[in-house]
């Protein structure tokens, strides 16, 4: 496990602030996500559409824009992203380990061969169904994937003690579901490789109020209750059998963890497609910042998760106008490099 | 600090008594405790020794609720552990074991603040904070507040952890708390050694209840108030210095020839002949 050490540069303050402080950015960053676009809007105006549309002012030209169009997305980035990262928090505190990404407990790769597979062999069932269902076929197909890859690892990895099992299983559904992409990406024709490749990148686009109905309901309960679990992460954090002496039982709160994240990133990828990085990222850096207590960790990486996803989709949005960059390759390229230079910015310990 | 000791008068016979009841405990296969009956009394120093592999630490698990027996029980207050909720255990007895390695970067008072997370609200109250303060005073560890755990020495570390453990049984007020510590000198140099168990007898001076397992006859000789001695997972000797730390009984427990002197100050002190 790495050791690296950044104590040096934490800073020491209550939890009040630094969540105050990111509450701020996230508002700052869905104003700036809603003005930009291919056609770009000023600030003043996205407020003013907002606040017209709650007072029940006349709307006017351009509110339409915000209102229907950008607001959705918006909400859907804050969502995904914020699933993401608090997701990624969680999993590396159970796994006690910063370098695991939610991805690890096999719903990512569940979730893209299911995607892919009702991609590639689904047409028909698709074309049968009503357009609005078939727009849904993808996501459904990949949600379930998901969340099927997770049993297997969880199911696997209970059967002995600790997270070891649990990891090496989690590695092992990830390469088998790999396999399955590889062997559908062969069969798959033209047109569906590119539908593929496309999901594969990640992407908000397409995104309208209806499709943010349908996914939320399930990301939100797992991102008001993760919270909820940071003593006993902190707790796991020495151990599993260290956490049993303090009261509290590790077996109940992995099982109850996988499954809550499973949910949220499992909805996440299912709607968006797998966007990487964020859930790494994001709670590696506050952790550097902040420090590794849960109770500050698991809430701040939700709103900077949310923030940093408006941000990366922004850029999306306007860099190649009028087409969209897939938003995994936003995040990658911005968090990789800003990555690399915190890691060059703070010292490692000397101890290691 | 103030305890409340009250609870010294109870009336019923078991009550603080950790009793280990004809435990047998095969783990894998393997018989790793058989029929071994001890009973541990609040206000009192036991320390278990024995060879390596011995079950020391087994016997150490149980009693902490750890693990269950195969058969038998261990019951604390007469109540077998198997009885007591998770948080109400957790709130009465607390155990050091043998390696900690924590994951992250916690600042050291963070960690002792863990000891306390048992204790209630989620996020620590005034009354936390302080006795988190006189934890880390305890062990000498308080120099070191605002440091990187990580960065720590080995026995920095271990004092640490048991400002930790000591934070989570810091206030047990209505019935006598239980400290359990397993091989807690390791890593600490002989003046530290010296201090734990010192703070360990001081502790059951309090009226807690202490059981250490040691692997050093000669501090087990020096502090315990009883010693229980185990070879093989069975308990061969229970009983003050003097009778469990017989030099013909150590000498085969341990396939070497051990002798015993008395010092000056009246300690025994073993050696190898």
């Amino acid at each position: 496990m790495s050791a690296v050490v950044f104590a040096h540069r934490r800073v020491r303050s209550g939890r009040g602030l630094p969540l105050a402080g990111l509450l701020a950015l996230l508002l700052a960053m869905a104003v700036v996500g809603m003005a930009s676009g291919a056609m770009p809007l000023p600030a003043g105006e996205v407020v003013g559409a907002l606040w017209r549309a709650v007072m029940g002012e006349a709307a006017r030209e351009g509110d339409l824009v915000v209102l229907m169009l950008r607001l959705p997305r918006v909400a859907m980035a804050t969502l995904v992203g914020a699933a993401l990262a608090c997701s990624g928090a969680t999993m590396q505190g159970l796994f006690r380990n910063p370098l695991v990404e939610p991805g690890l407990i096999g719903v990512s790769a569940g979730a893209a061969v299911g995607a892919i597979g009702m991609i590639v062999l689904g047409g028909r069932l698709l074309a049968v169904l009503p357009s609005v269902l078939g727009s849904f076929g993808i996501a459904a197909a990949a949600f379930a994937g998901g969340l099927l890859a997770t049993v297997a690892v969880y199911v696997i990895g209970r059967r002995r003690p600790g997270v070891a099992t649990l990891l090496l299983a989690g590695v092992a559904i990830n390469a088998i579901a790999m396999a399955g992409v590889g062997l559908l990406t062969f069969l798959a024709n033209e047109h569906q490789l590119r539908d593929l490749n496309f999901w594969t990148l990640g992407s908000l686009g397409g995104t309208d109020w209806t499709r943010l109905a349908a996914v939320a309901p399930l990301m939100l309960p797992p991102l008001c209750l993760l919270p909820r679990y940071a003593p006993g992460l902190n707790a796991l954090l020495l151990g599993e059998r260290e956490a049993a002496l303090l009261g509290f039982d590790p077996e109940r709160l992995r099982r109850e963890l996988i499954a809550l994240v499973a949910l949220a990133t499992g909805a996440a990828v299912a709607m968006c497609g797998v966007i990487g990085f964020v859930g790494l990222l994001v709670p590696h850096v506050l952790r550097m910042i902040w420090g590794p207590d849960h109770r500050l960790l698991l809430p701040a990486s939700a709103l900077a998760g949310a923030a940093l996803l408006i941000g990366a989709d922004a850029v999306a949005r306007v860099a190649v106008v009028p087409a969209e960059l897939p938003i995994g390759v936003i995040t990658a390229l911005l968090g990789g490099p800003f990555f690399l230079w915190l890691l060059l910015r703070l010292r490692m310990g000397e101890g290691t | 600090m103030n305890l409340a000791l009250d609870w010294r008068a109870a009336s019923t016979a078991v009550a603080g008594l950790l009793e280990v009841r004809e435990v047998h405990l095969s783990l894998g296969g393997r018989r790793v405790l058989q029929a071994v009956n001890l009973v541990a009394q609040p206000g009192r120093l036991l320390v278990l020794v024995g060879p390596n592999g011995a079950g020391k630490s087994s016997l150490l698990g149980l009693m902490a609720g750890l693990c269950r027996p195969s058969l038998g029980s261990v019951a604390l207050d007469g109540k077998p552990l198997v009885r007591w909720s998770a948080t109400e255990l957790a709130r009465r007895r607390a155990m050091l074991s043998q390696q900690v390695r924590l994951g992250f970067a916690f600042r050291v008072e963070e960690v002792v603040m863990l000891g306390r997370s048992v204790h209630g609200a989620a996020t620590p109250g005034m009354a936390d904070r302080q006795v988190v303060e006189a934890a880390l005073q305890a062990t000498g560890a308080h120099h070191l507040r605002g440091r990187n755990y990580l960065e720590l020495s080995g026995g920095e570390q271990q004092r640490v952890q048991l400002a930790r453990v000591l934070a989570q049984i810091w206030d047990c007020r209505d019935a006598p708390g239980w400290l359990l510590l397993d091989e807690p000198e390791a890593g600490l140099d002989i003046a530290h050694q010296h201090q734990l168990l010192r703070h360990a007898r001081d502790w059951a001076a309090r009226g807690y209840g202490v059981v250490v397992v040691l692997h050093d006859l000669n501090l087990a000789a020096r502090y315990a108030d009883e010693v229980a001695l185990l070879a093989q997972g069975r308990l061969v000797r229970h009983g003050n210095v003097a009778q469990a730390l017989d030099a013909e009984v150590l000498s085969h427990v341990y396939g070497i020839r051990l002798g015993r002197s008395l010092t000056a100050d009246r300690h025994w002190l073993f050696h190898a002949q």
